[in-house]
């Protein structure tokens, strides 16, 4: 795997890693870094060649990245070279000023906040880092926060928001930590605090997914007047091999689960659940993370440039009734009240008949 | 793990108790006539056991006799993701109604306890596993507004596995709305009142269940976010004994308190009368 602390993953050098459906891919992106090798080695001319696989490489991928199935979406998602919240900052702002600590407990890694200046706008970015090599990735615990992150980002939100600094959220998390630790200092209550505080944080609020959106964990700092998910992100109320492990009782068939679960992006948007699927370069974000970079820049600047035409009341009062709205995937049966239908109440039909009456 | 899960999966079907005239009880071993163990609110007379209830019974032993009326009981899913696994979600929506006696995993209504009007949710462990879809969402967010408007506490007795997979993101999402519900609630100087029953874990605990202004507890209650399970395999350890009762979490500082099911009606009247609603 890489061991470059940040992306930075130069056009056409071809990714170390690579998925399965990705391998006729790579072993064109290969002999075409051999083939160049060669040429300025022995000083003979391939660019005919070169240029030849360079065509068919654009069609492989053009064929592969338009049907990816929602599991070789994830799969991309959480490709080791994709760009991770600390890539963005470094291509996308200047001047970025990192604040650390929840001021209760610790400094938890695995989420960076900050302010810095980003698509022309001063911002207060808040993400989640999973970390590049092994050493970083123990270090930020693999984007996995404790109650310590949540209760940092909330911390350094409410400070932006007391400003009317517009905060920018960078989600990318398989979940929240599943450990003895997270529990005992009330993971919970951290996540249920923060969603509850960010729906009224006086000031814009924009969240872009833009690798793992895994579960509780990645919500708890994506309540916002403005979600946007990347093309090969994903946003999940569980993992597929969570989800498999559970109905299918066996985590390999994950490929179904993500397909029963709706998470790629555009089915994300099909049901309201966010605004945007930004677009990603041809062969995902890690082949070209300035682009990528770039797109997210014009999305947040737009959404920030509409957001903060609104007066504060008005913002906040979209964003509760955006908010009481969500997920309405209900329909009203009538008749409702008073009186019941009977064939639902099959048992204790007296005491709560007695009770209604 | 002690005994107690194991207990309580045994008793996950029926969430009373076994079926029969006596009992064993799934944590002392102790034999119970039925009658007493449904005259003493569903918890052991030897071991003080909470077993688990369904929402009409809970509904039937909080509030003053014929007083609760539900609302919003119509409410259905619309199986937004027209899911299915080894068997669709209209067949489990189907079946779990049946197996619940209720039409979803939570009921809310209105209510007086000891007098005292209030706006209360029940959740229902029978109902695939009190998980919450758009419907436990709406229900939630619904019964909020109601307190709101009407200007009376709000009461959660929350029992469930978390969000229901079955809505994908459409769950996931319902966490961000009845957090934001609790929140106008909180704003407009409502009173909130949570009651963790055993089990209140992951989306529900991590939304609102707890935002709770008070946050009481029923004895021995599995109260977390992440399954005991996935903790002991993500950290290759087995757990402390214990880990994640309710009494973990008041050692923890995350209850206020752990109330008996027989108290429930006077510690609820209590609160509600030092906070002068």
């Amino acid at each position: 795997m890489s061991s470059e602390p940040t992306a930075g993953n130069p056009a056409g050098s071809p990714p170390t890693y690579v998925l399965e459906f990705e391998k006729p891919i790579a072993k064109m992106e290969q002999e075409i870094q051999r083939l160049e090798g060669l040429q300025g080695g022995s000083g003979r001319d391939y660019a005919d060649v070169i240029a030849g696989i360079r065509g068919q490489l654009q069609t492989a991928l053009r064929q592969s990245y338009a049907n990816l199935t929602p599991w070789e979406n994830v799969l991309v998602a959480r490709h080791p070279r994709r760009p991770l919240t600390r890539d963005y900052i470094h291509l996308l702002t200047k001047d970025f000023c990192e604040l650390h600590g929840d001021k209760l407990f610790g400094d938890d890694k695995a989420i960076v906040c900050g302010f810095a200046r980003m698509a022309g706008h001063r911002v207060m970015i808040i993400g989640h880092q999973k970390g590049r090599e092994t050493r970083e990735k123990i270090e930020v615990n693999f984007g996995c926060a404790h109650p310590e992150g949540y209760r940092k980002a909330i911390q350094k939100m409410q400070f932006a928001a007391k400003f009317r600094v517009p905060i920018v959220c960078l989600v990318d998390t398989p979940g929240a930590y599943p450990g003895v630790g997270a529990e005992e200092r009330g993971i919970s209550r951290a996540i249920a605090v923060s969603l509850m505080e960010m729906s009224r944080l006086p000031t814009p609020v924009v969240a872009v997914v833009i690798g793992e959106g895994g579960s509780g964990g990645a919500l708890g700092i994506a309540v916002a007047d403005q979600v946007a998910v990347m093309q090969h992100s994903y946003y999940s109320v569980i993992s597929p091999e969570g989800c498999a492990a559970i109905l299918w009782k066996s985590a390999e068939q994950a490929p179904r689960a993500a397909e029963a679960l709706r998470l790629a992006p555009q089915d994300l948007k099909r049901l309201e659940l966010i605004d945007a699927v930004i677009a990603e370069p041809l062969g995902g974000a890690h082949r070209d993370p300035e682009t990528a970079a770039k797109n997210v820049e014009a999305w947040v600047g737009k959404a920030l440039r509409d957001l903060r035409r609104l007066k504060t009341e008005t913002l906040l009062r979209r964003r509760a009734d955006r908010l009481r709205k969500l997920g309405s995937a209900f329909i009203e049966t009538p008749p409702t009240e008073p009186a019941p239908p009977a064939k639902v109440r099959t048992r204790r039909t007296r005491t709560a008949s007695a009770a209604r009456e | 793990m002690p005994d107690k899960p194991d207990a309580a999966s045994q008793v996950r079907r029926n969430v009373d108790v076994p079926e029969g005239l006596w009992i064993r009880c799934v944590q002392c071993g102790a034999m119970i006539y039925r009658r007493i163990l449904e005259e003493q609110l569903h918890v052991c007379p030897e071991c003080d056991y909470h077993y688990r209830m369904d929402a009409q019974s809970r509904i039937a032993q909080l509030n003053d006799p014929g007083t609760f009326e539900e609302f919003l009981r119509g409410l259905e899913s619309s199986d937004p993701l027209d899911f299915s696994d080894r068997i669709t979600y209209r067949e489990r929506l189907a079946q779990a109604k049946v197996q619940a006696g209720d039409s979803e995993a939570i009921v809310v209504g209105k209510g007086f306890i000891k007098g005292r009007p209030l706006i209360m949710g029940i959740m229902n462990p029978n109902f695939i596993m009190g998980s919450m879809g758009a419907v436990v969402g709406e229900k939630v967010a619904a019964a909020a507004e109601r307190a709101r408007n009407e200007s009376l506490p709000l009461l959660m007795v929350t029992c469930s596995g978390g969000a229901r997979m079955m809505e994908g993101m459409v769950s996931l999402a319902q966490m961000a709305k009845t957090s934001a519900a609790i929140a106008e609630l909180d704003a407009s100087g409502g009173l909130y009142i949570v009651v963790m029953t055993d089990p209140t874990t992951a989306g529900v605990a991590a939304s609102f269940a707890f935002l709770g202004d008070v946050t009481l507890a029923e004895p021995g209650a599995l109260i977390g976010f992440a399954g005991p399970r996935v903790i002991a395999n993500t950290i290759k350890a087995t757990l402390p004994e214990g880990f994640q009762r309710a009494e973990f979490m008041l050692e923890h500082g995350f209850i206020d308190r752990i109330v008996h099911r027989r108290d429930l009606r006077s510690e609820i009247a209590r609160i509600i009368d030092y906070c002068n609603k």
